[in-house]
């Protein structure tokens, strides 16, 4: 409702010295160990590869429509989904948090000049590009048909694809993620400015903690994984495929004891963006803040434990059905505990629904959804009929898109004024936020249904009973995708002809918004003290309210 | 609970456990919207009556509690327990084996089900099954994962390279249920389907007789054994006897060299037949050559079949149709020994 114009009827000034102003070549970019410009470098490859799996989700929802397998071959829609799976899951969904927002953010929120490893965080880039490149160079030569699960023997043995070249980039691009979280976890530990205690750090520092565990203990086992799936391949010793005495089995065991804690990679980021909406939109101390933060650690330790309820019909025993299954229930209860910690937050507070905070209210939303259709699938007996349906597909999409995406989005609006200098159109960005929050339940939603009803995922044609909701579907990823299209319009229009935004456009007590937008190279003009808890708005927060407020309605005042 | 065909959002119910499925699923509905519809008024409610008010305001902190913060983690906790508790409960009549089911064969391919009944009748890509009978499915693949899949049944497995995997189910009704292979297989992975015919038992027989029987799973196995493979010359019993003997063997325990035990189940046979130096049976030497790369999963399945047939363990005890019919002389060394539970008792 209210505006940026009518906020901000004069300008604040623009910092002529900041981290965009060092340097203008190639190269001050190409080598700079500023984390600021590797994070906007990684904001622009990791948008990249979020369109080109885009377009492949068009492709897949346009062959949909129909029951037939028609404007895509078989052949092509099986890779069509394999590589949107492979360029959203390794390329987009579990960078863009941490290598983007995390990268610019957290030496900020903690008071810091730069990452502790500011060489090492510029290396995970490049390797992230060059894992990228190769994968990228894969896709056209060919493309892999496998899934991006990669399951033996079809993926060692059957498939005529380019597993190997696309695994390698996956390899490669593995170790971009090691060495960010080893970076984030030395830089939480080593690098906190005077006065910042564990405990008045940001629940989003606190969420970035816990996720860099994951990566680091977590990667190396799929890069292991792709190292064995490469020595079956090429040198055909038998590990995996049973032909030559290896077992399938155990490939999944390996693949999912990654690939599922690879799962809060990309939801744990998110859940500490939106710790930071919630609170910092109903300028609010949040709710439960320890109970927060230790939910986190414990969503990354016992996420480790719950691999198995991704195998519940591949034969393994049922005894070790019903520890996983009951693993994974355990394994709600945290993420419960902070769902009703951000509602709780919101009780008498100050709420304002600027864009950011849209989203994070379709977070909770969309997260609830995906949360407690994840408690269908973890019922052991209900998945043996919702396994490899249409069921499974919604509740990824609800957790991955319905979560982390729209937290992702929810970040980049929040953080657009600090990272760029320039405020977006509210206007447009709340339309965007309300289509993609509609587009997303019109497409996704559908599939729960269908998944109930049986059909099967990965299926490029279909009986036609199934046609009607995936009717529904592709409209609704059409909505879905204006939506995300949106703010690459808006927001790339604002850094050409938006308003400057301000030191603290929504007078927020984080450090990250005690400097100034953009910020400088050092991130600060004086080492900051902290002597605050973390989400402080009152007096202790040390901010000049009543001056701020001044500022903003000179019109009513005059 | 017999028939829920005119919900639309719901898959036929047509085995005996389907029931179950969906009652767990309106439990889980249940406890969704019970769960959700509190939140999200309390959501639109505090952000509404909440709504900023003055410009960067400053509200009054308020820390947490811990007894919310207990209860809140405590509730979810014993829910969560309730639904793993209803879900193992299913779970155990979906993936417990009875032993007295009807055996049917199936061996998955890249993009077919081939699919063989004990009669010796086979179909392809279709199941006939009489209705209101246990049917085994022991289930195979030649090349990659399959996943034999029927939701109206509520049930599916995966089929794996390499071993055997199972899945039981007693249709209720007798109809034309969609057959799925619902993990990803390949090129034509979404053209692997086809359909599960359940027939009331006197039509079941009427389609048997009606229909061209080729030789039974025992049938094959023996002319397997005694002639193609030469099995017979080494484990046919009298003087030139150096393998073990197999009568009586399928379902016992049997010592390994080395002290261990194994319990001789159809994945001990097949392994016996394709790695048989991997278990070598106490007593023996290890001389038998691997028939890897010899003989398909269907001949595995029929040698399989064979040798529990030397126990009195096949299903022969089950006759699928009148016992008249059942190819006679089935097995001539059907020993005393083992009665027809001990071997599928651990199934």
């Amino acid at each position: 409702m209210q505006n940026a114009d009518a906020i901000y009827p004069d300008q604040p000034v623009y910092p002529k010295d900041n981290y965009l102003s060092n340097g203008y070549t190639l190269k001050s970019w190409l080598l700079t160990k500023d984390h600021k410009r590797i994070a906007i470098m990684y904001l622009l490859s990791v948008s990249v590869f979020f369109l080109a799996g885009g377009l492949y989700a068009s492709a897949i929802r346009l062959e949909l429509l129909t029951p037939a397998s028609d404007l895509l071959e078989t052949a092509s829609y099986n890779k069509a989904f394999t590589q949107h799976g492979i360029l959203m899951i390794f390329f987009f969904l579990i960078p863009s948090i941490p290598a983007i927002l995390g990268n610019f953010l957290l030496p900020l929120m903690i008071g810091a000049k730069d990452l502790a490893l500011p060489r090492v965080n510029l290396l995970s880039l490049y390797l992230y590009w060059i894992g990228g490149a190769l994968t990228v160079w894969a896709l056209l030569q060919g493309g892999v048909d496998t899934g991006w699960t990669f399951y033996t023997p079809y993926s060692t043995t059957f498939s005529n694809s380019y597993v190997m070249a696309v695994g390698l980039g996956i390899f490669i691009n593995g170790f971009s993620s090691i060495l960010t979280g080893l970076n984030f976890i030395v830089t939480i530990h080593t690098m906190r400015a005077p006065g910042m205690t564990w405990f008045r750090l940001p629940l989003f520092v606190w969420a970035h903690y816990a996720t860099s565990l994951v990566m680091i203990l977590g990667t190396p086992v799929i890069a292991i994984t792709i190292l064995l799936l490469a020595i079956e391949r090429v040198a055909q010793v038998g590990i995996f495929d049973p032909a030559i005495g290896g077992d399938p089995i155990l490939f999944q065991h390996l693949f999912w004891f990654y690939s599922h804690p690879a799962v809060y990679i990309m939801i744990l980021p998110g859940m500490g963006v939106i710790s930071e909406l919630i609170s910092n939109f109903s300028r609010k101390k949040i709710f439960g803040y320890e109970f927060i933060a230790f939910s986190s650690i414990a969503i990354a330790v016992f996420g480790f434990l719950v691999w198995g309820h991704h195998m519940f019909v591949s034969g393994q025993s049922i005894y070790a059905g019903l520890v996983f299954s009951f693993l994974t229930m355990v394994v709600a209860v945290p993420s419960a505990i902070k769902m009703f910690n951000w509602t709780a937050t919101l009780y008498k507070g100050s709420v304002s629904f600027d864009t950011p905070m849209l989203y994070a209210i379709g977070f909770m939303g969309l997260f609830l959804i995906g949360g407690l259709t994840g408690l269908f699938l973890g019922a052991i007996g209900l998945t043996v009929h919702l396994t490899d349906t249409y069921f499974v597909v919604a509740h990824f999409h609800y957790v991955m898109v319905g979560g982390q995406v729209i937290a992702y989005l929810g970040g980049i609006h929040y953080w657009w004024p600090k990272m760029t200098g320039k405020m977006y159109s509210e206007f447009w960005g709340k339309i965007s936020a309300m289509l993609v929050f509609v587009g997303f339940n019109l497409t996704f939603f559908p599939q729960f249904i269908l998944g109930y009803q049986g059909m099967p995922r990965r299926y490029a044609s279909y009986p036609a009973e199934f046609q009607v909701l995936n009717i529904f579907s592709t409209a609704g990823a059409s909505v879905l995708g204006v939506g995300l299209l949106m703010p690459v319009v808006y927001l790339t229009h604002s850094l050409f002809f938006g308003r400057n935004a301000g030191d603290n456009p929504w007078m927020l007590p984080g450090l990250e918004w005690r400097t100034s937008s953009p910020p400088p190279t050092l991130n600060f003009e004086e080492s900051p003290v902290v002597t605050w808890e973390a989400y402080e708005f009152g007096i202790e927060s040390g901010l000049d309210l009543d001056e701020a407020r001044r500022r903003i309605r000179p019109t009513v005042v005059s | 609970m017999q028939t829920n065909s005119w919900v639309p959002f719901f898959p036929e119910q047509a085995s005996t456990f389907a029931w179950q499925v969906d009652l767990l699923y309106f439990y889980l509905i249940a406890i969704s919207v019970a769960f959700s519809i509190p939140i999200v008024l309390a959501i639109f409610y505090f952000a509404l009556k909440y709504r900023e008010k003055e410009k960067f305001a400053t509200p009054d902190e308020i820390h947490g509690s811990i007894m919310l913060e207990t209860v809140w983690s405590i509730i979810p906790f014993v829910i969560s327990m309730t639904i793993f508790l209803g879900g193992a409960i299913v779970y155990f009549s979906q993936y417990r084996i009875p032993d007295d089911g009807m055996n049917v064969y199936v061996v998955g391919k890249q993009w077919m089900w081939k699919i063989q009944h004990e009669t010796g009748h086979s179909e392809i890509n279709e199941l006939h099954v009489p209705v209101n009978r246990k049917i085994k499915l022991t289930m195979t693949t030649e090349d990659v994962l399959h996943d034999f899949s029927i939701p109206a049944f509520r049930t599916k497995t995966d089929v794996v390279p390499g071993r055997y995997t199972y899945l039981w189910f007693e249709a209720t009704k007798p109809g034309r249920y969609q057959l799925f292979c619902a993990e990803y297989c390949g090129l034509n992975h979404s053209g692997m389907i086809g359909w599960v015919y359940v027939m009331e038992q006197r039509d079941f027989d009427a389609w048997l007789e009606g229909s061209v029987a080729g030789e039974t799973p025992v049938e094959q196995g023996r002319d397997l054994f005694e002639n193609k493979l030469g099995c017979a010359s080494c484990h046919a019993g009298g003087p030139q006897q150096r393998g073990a003997p197999l009568e009586g063997l399928f379902g016992r325990e049997v010592r390994l060299v080395g002290g261990q035990t194994v319990i001789a189940d159809e994945e001990y046979i097949r392994n016996s037949i394709l790695n048989p130096s991997s278990q070598i049976v106490e007593g023996y030497q290890p001389i038998m050559p691997t028939f890897k790369g010899q003989v398909t999963e269907e001949q595995l399945v029929a040698l399989v079949a064979y040798v529990k047939s030397l126990s009195g363990a096949d299903t022969s005890t089950q006759p699928t149709r009148a016992p008249a019919a059942q190819p006679a002389g089935g097995t001539g060394t059907q020993p005393a020994g083992t009665g027809p539970t001990t071997g599928a008792a651990n199934r």
